[in-house]
């Protein structure tokens, strides 16, 4: 057997490499390290400190005293911080600030007197002890004046076990969270899918008018950050909600007060709009368009022929519904739930706003990291949110690929004829969410204008004034944009560089599908755990890529990161349309590949690179999640100044913010929507006949 | 030219085995076969598109089996262009010109003469979207031979075109091959394309080449049943081999070329329908029976006939009949009449050989 397999592999033909092949691959192996660098170590590096725990170690520490009568005899600190009641064994667990003061195992102690006080680390590796900011390891005996000794403080040592998950799920303050966060993210996720149903419904199946308009209308939240929708439900319902004003202005206080008291501060207390029901509305608006585009996609190939089957066939517009439009939809609903979820469970900014005392896990995340300064904890609880994330991911995937699979199949597009009294229907409920995603720019916007709400309703244009609030002022605008550019040319680049070595390389199975493996995963890491998984990482000294930390640099890498997946999938799907006999023809004239990506593959896809950079773009005005944790007091951006002015009560401000990065998202949408246009006319002049 | 042992596996699929082949200087040789038979595979093999997975692959008395496709000395069309979108013709004829230190002038030269060979000479700054297939496709051939490739490879040129287009082309396309004596590898599953251009043609059937041989060769004298049932019509009767130059079908004793068939043996013959006689024929000359006429089909420049006979038992034979010979001895339906089965235009194959 070993013999024939020797033969057989001898005769076997080794492609020799050219030089396109050697470049090709390298770029790719260049690219997936950045992608390794950029993902798969940081969520390795919080993954591992997930289960480091910090504990004390008296037992490793001891004590001699010297009252003036020489060196009393060595105390082990555990033994005498027992009997002291100071600490107990089993009970050493701390963060990794944790600093125990070494005069609290002498009750006695006075830094008056004369006594004279000796300390020893007896384990050199271990956690030892500080005196003035300086860390002593080793193990020879220190000794101190009274006055030096009760600035000596003990150190926690390091070790590894699943000690912060236990204490996780042994306090129900932090694991109820997990059941918060799935039955938000579900229930948005009804809510959304059913929502986003019905206006794709009427978008493809009714022949109403003004469709294009209402497409832009449901596309506007993607152009926000999901903290803006938070912010106008607490105008709208807060504490001195515009909606109660509006009533009483219009039926006078008596009348509303006994309604509004009983429907809006009954059974949950008078922050009601602060809660779970916040959180949902305001999701639900977030996320909306993103469910909206998958599920047109499934509509839009809807059978034609399906239809004038199941009519001839004298099937009532009510069965044809249920046996045509659902089954031909469910992949794009399904692949629309887990994308609203997976959006929902991983999002920080709505119930960071209005989620009041509810805790999701996102926002636990920042509490413990931020708050607490507890970056294990933090790192469990990211572990934690993690798990429904790539549940959610992995499904979505799943689905996708039976999409596309009908896809291919030859069908009539479907053409709605008119009927009144449906069109108008459907007409109302457009205009209803349509009036919904509007409002709640409009609040916004009008509450960035109003002098002092509710108590002066003049204009002004004191809310812009950003440099003398928290958050960073204009700069932060301006880093937003600098942001933005730098992602969007960045990330374009590498993003479709890397599909397109994918797409076109030669050989190498493994390593594409490596690659490709690498590049679908930043999908399925929440933006919280990956801005969290950078600080552990690139926070490290001893890490050579040290440097980057809290520089607009690691901003950009993060921003490129989190967003490369929708991206490669653009690219991918592009580059799959075009004849991939283009590189074959290539390679026969011997021309390099490089040639031909510049000449013929870049430009005949250069709409979806201008879609990616958009993409980009937009996400980096955007952004939270990730950022809130790597912005440093030169690099504020203005999504996180939105933030931070909401957290100090600066709502109005933090709302014009909003609107400023709305309208700066609309004006480069515009300018692409141009660009695009230009592009199209220009150099694929070919595309038309 | 010379593919020696050459076989390509798909994980555990044999797409090609044991491939041998000589391809002459200045040759045009088609692989022809169905589809899923490897032709398209060996033309990418040749080309180091896809490198197969054994054997060698000899081009000017080098061995090039192993490099990649930059390396090879070739051009190519594909069944679909792959002309660039956004390039004009001219761009795209000089594609292959550029990067190669040659002034400006001679390429634009060159691309003139290269465009006024296949008849584009006006076209030049147009788009490929903005020309029809034909055109297009003699776009793609400029910029295949456009850097004087030793080979040129066409994989399926003509398949996406209109009937009478295609027709036009193969003319073309041959008498430009000759005109500049490049050696030519076309793959097609076309036999008429085949038999009309090709100087020899390279019959293939799941991954093995069933027969190699100049179009007439081919034809009349197929070498295995696959290759008589594929080129052209065939009928084939089962028969029982009497002797070496003796085969029964039914009742029917014919005389033929049996080779080594074993007497006993179950045989398949195979014969041409243009091939049966009619024309005078005598109830006692060789091979010679009655039949009767069970349907006639028009098929515009002649008929097909079903012929059939209880001595044959049920096998039918197909006879093609010019309208002239049929309006002649007043042929219709139901009729009885002698024909025969010229001794030098039957085959006999082993029966297992024939699938489908």
């Amino acid at each position: 057997m070993a013999n024939l397999t020797a033969t057989e592999s001898a005769g076997r033909v080794r492609p020799k490499l050219g030089r396109d092949d050697w470049a090709m691959r390298g770029l790719m192996v260049a690219i997936g390290l950045y992608l390794i660098v950029s993902l798969a170590l940081p969520l390795y590096a919080m993954m591992s400190k997930s289960f480091e725990i910090y504990a004390y170690q008296p037992q490793l520490i001891e004590f001699q005293v010297n009252e003036g009568q020489g060196w009393r005899p060595v105390l082990n600190a555990l033994d005498l911080g027992e009997e002291l009641g100071v600490l107990k064994r089993g009970e050493l667990v701390t963060t990794a600030d944790g600093r125990l003061q070494a005069t609290r195992f002498f009750p006695d102690f006075s830094f008056l007197s004369e006594t004279r006080y000796r300390i020893r680390n007896t384990e050199p590796a271990s956690g030892g002890f500080m005196i003035r900011g300086t860390r002593i390891v080793h193990d020879e005996w220190v000794e101190y004046s009274s006055g030096d000794f009760r600035r000596v403080t003990l150190r926690p040592g390091i070790s590894t076990g699943l000690g912060n998950y236990l204490s996780y799920f042994s306090t129900p303050a932090l694991f109820t969270s997990i059941y918060n966060s799935l039955t938000i993210a579900l229930i948005s996720t009804l809510v959304t899918v059913s929502l986003a149903f019905g206006f794709a419904y009427a978008l493809t199946r009714s022949s109403m008018p003004f469709k294009g308009a209402f497409k832009a209308i449901a596309m506007v939240p993607i152009l926000v950050p999901s903290l803006l929708p938070g912010i106008a439900l607490i105008y709208l319902f807060g504490k001195q909600s515009l909606v109660l004003k509006v009533l009483q202005w219009m039926f006078g206080e008596e009348a509303v007060a006994g309604l509004w008291t009983s429907l809006i501060q009954g059974a949950y207390g008078p922050t009601e709009i602060y809660g779970p029901i916040g959180i949902v509305i305001a999701s639900v608006f977030f996320t909306f368009p993103h469910a909206l585009l998958i599920i047109l996609t499934a509509m839009a190939i809807a059978d034609a022929r399906l239809y004038e089957a199941a009519t001839a066939l004298r099937a009532p517009k009510s069965r044809i519904f249920w046996t045509v439009t659902l089954p031909g939809a469910r992949y794009g609903l399904i692949s629309a739930g887990f994308v609203v979820f997976n959006l929902v469970i991983t999002d920080f900014g709505v119930p960071k706003v209005i989620g009041g005392q509810f805790n999701v896990l996102a926002v636990d995340i920042y509490k413990q990291v931020i708050g607490q300064q507890n970056f294990q904890m933090g790192a469990v609880v990211s572990v934690v949110l993690l798990i429904p994330a790539l549940i959610a991911f992995t499904v979505d995937r799943f689905v996708q690929r039976k999409q596309v699979a009908q896809l291919s199949a030859r069908a009539v597009p479907y053409e709605p004829k008119p009927n009144r009294r449906f069109d108008n229907l459907m007409l109302s409920y457009c205009g209803l969410v349509a009036v919904f995603i509007l409002g709640v720019l409009a609040v916004c916007q009008y509450a960035a204008l109003i002098k002092f709400w509710p108590y002066n309703l003049s204009f002004s244009l004191n809310n812009y004034n950003f440099d003398v609030m928290d958050g960073g002022g204009w700069e932060a605008y301006g880093n937003s944009i600098r942001l933005g550019f730098y992602t969007a040319i960045c990330g374009t680049a590498l993003v479709f560089l890397g599909a397109y070595l994918v797409e076109k390389g030669r050989g190498f199975g493994y390593g594409r599908a490596g690659f490709q493996f690498l590049a679908m995963m930043p999908m399925a890491v929440p933006g919280m755990v990956l801005g969290l998984a950078y600080i552990f990482f690139f926070n490290d000294p001893a890490n050579p890529l040290n440097g980057i930390y809290a520089t607009m640099g690691i901003l950009v890498v993060c921003t490129v990161t989190h967003f490369y997946t929708v991206s490669h999938l653009t690219a991918v799907t592009a580059l799959k349309q075009m004849d991939p006999e283009f590189e074959s023809v290539s390679q026969s004239l011997k021309q390099p590949f490089y040639r031909t990506f510049g000449r013929v593959t870049a430009p005949v896809c250069a709409p979806a690179i201008l879609d990616i950079s958009i993409y980009l773009f937009v996400n980096a005005m955007t952004t939270v999640s990730a950022v809130v944790f790597l912005y440093s007091p030169d690099t504020t951006l203005a999504s996180v100044a939105v933030l931070n002015m909401d957290d100090a009560g600066d709502v109005a401000p933090a709302a014009a913010m909003g609107m400023m990065i709305f309208y700066t998202n609309a004006t480069v949408r515009l300018v692409h929507a141009f660009l695009t246009k230009g592009v199209l006319t220009r150099t694929q002049a070919w595309r038309g006949r | 030219m010379r593919i020696e042992h050459l076989s390509k596996m798909f994980g555990d699929f044999t797409a090609l085995s044991g491939i041998n082949l000589e391809i002459h200087e200045r040759e045009f040789v088609c692989f022809l076969g169905p589809s899923g038979c490897g032709k398209t595979t060996l033309l990418r093999a040749i080309a180091g598109l896809d490198i197969q997975t054994s054997g060698k692959i000899e081009q000017a008395g080098l061995d090039i089996s192993a490099l990649p496709p930059s390396e090879r000395d070739f051009g190519i069309v594909f069944q679909s262009y792959a002309l660039f979108p956004n390039l004009t013709v001219v761009k795209n004829v000089a594609y292959g010109l550029e990067n190669r230190k040659l002034p400006r002038g001679e390429i634009r030269t060159r691309v003139a003469e290269l465009l006024a060979l296949v008849g584009l000479g006006d076209q030049g700054d147009k788009y490929p979207a903005q020309l029809s297939g034909g055109q297009q496709q003699r776009v793609a051939l400029a910029r295949a031979i456009a850097t004087s490739p030793g080979l040129l490879l066409l994989d399926e040129p003509l398949s996406a075109l209109d009937a009478k287009v295609r027709v036009y082309l193969r003319h073309e396309i041959r008498s430009l091959q000759r005109r500049l004596g490049v050696t030519t590898v076309m793959v097609t599953h076309d036999q008429e394309e085949a038999l009309t251009m090709a100087d020899r043609i390279v019959v293939m059937n799941q991954g093995v080449i069933e027969q190699i041989g100049a179009p007439m060769d081919i034809y009349r004298r197929p070498a295995t049943a696959f290759v008589a049932d594929f080129i052209g019509t065939m009928n084939f009767l089962p028969g029982v081999a009497e002797g070496p130059d003796r085969v029964r079908v039914g009742q029917v004793v014919l005389a033929c070329d049996a080779g080594d068939a074993e007497p006993g043996a179950q045989v398949t013959l195979a014969v041409r329908p243009e091939d049966i006689a009619l024309q005078d024929v005598k109830s006692s000359a060789e091979n010679a029976f009655e039949v009767e006429i069970g349907s006639m089909e028009f098929l515009g420049s002649f008929f097909r006939a079903e012929l059939a006979d209880e001595a044959m038992a049920d096998t039918r034979l197909r006879a093609d009949w010019s309208i002239n010979l049929v309006r002649r001895h007043g042929l219709e339906q139901g009729q009885r009449l002698h024909i025969a089965l010229p001794r030098d235009r039957i085959r006999v194959y082993p029966q297992s050989s024939l699938h489908g």
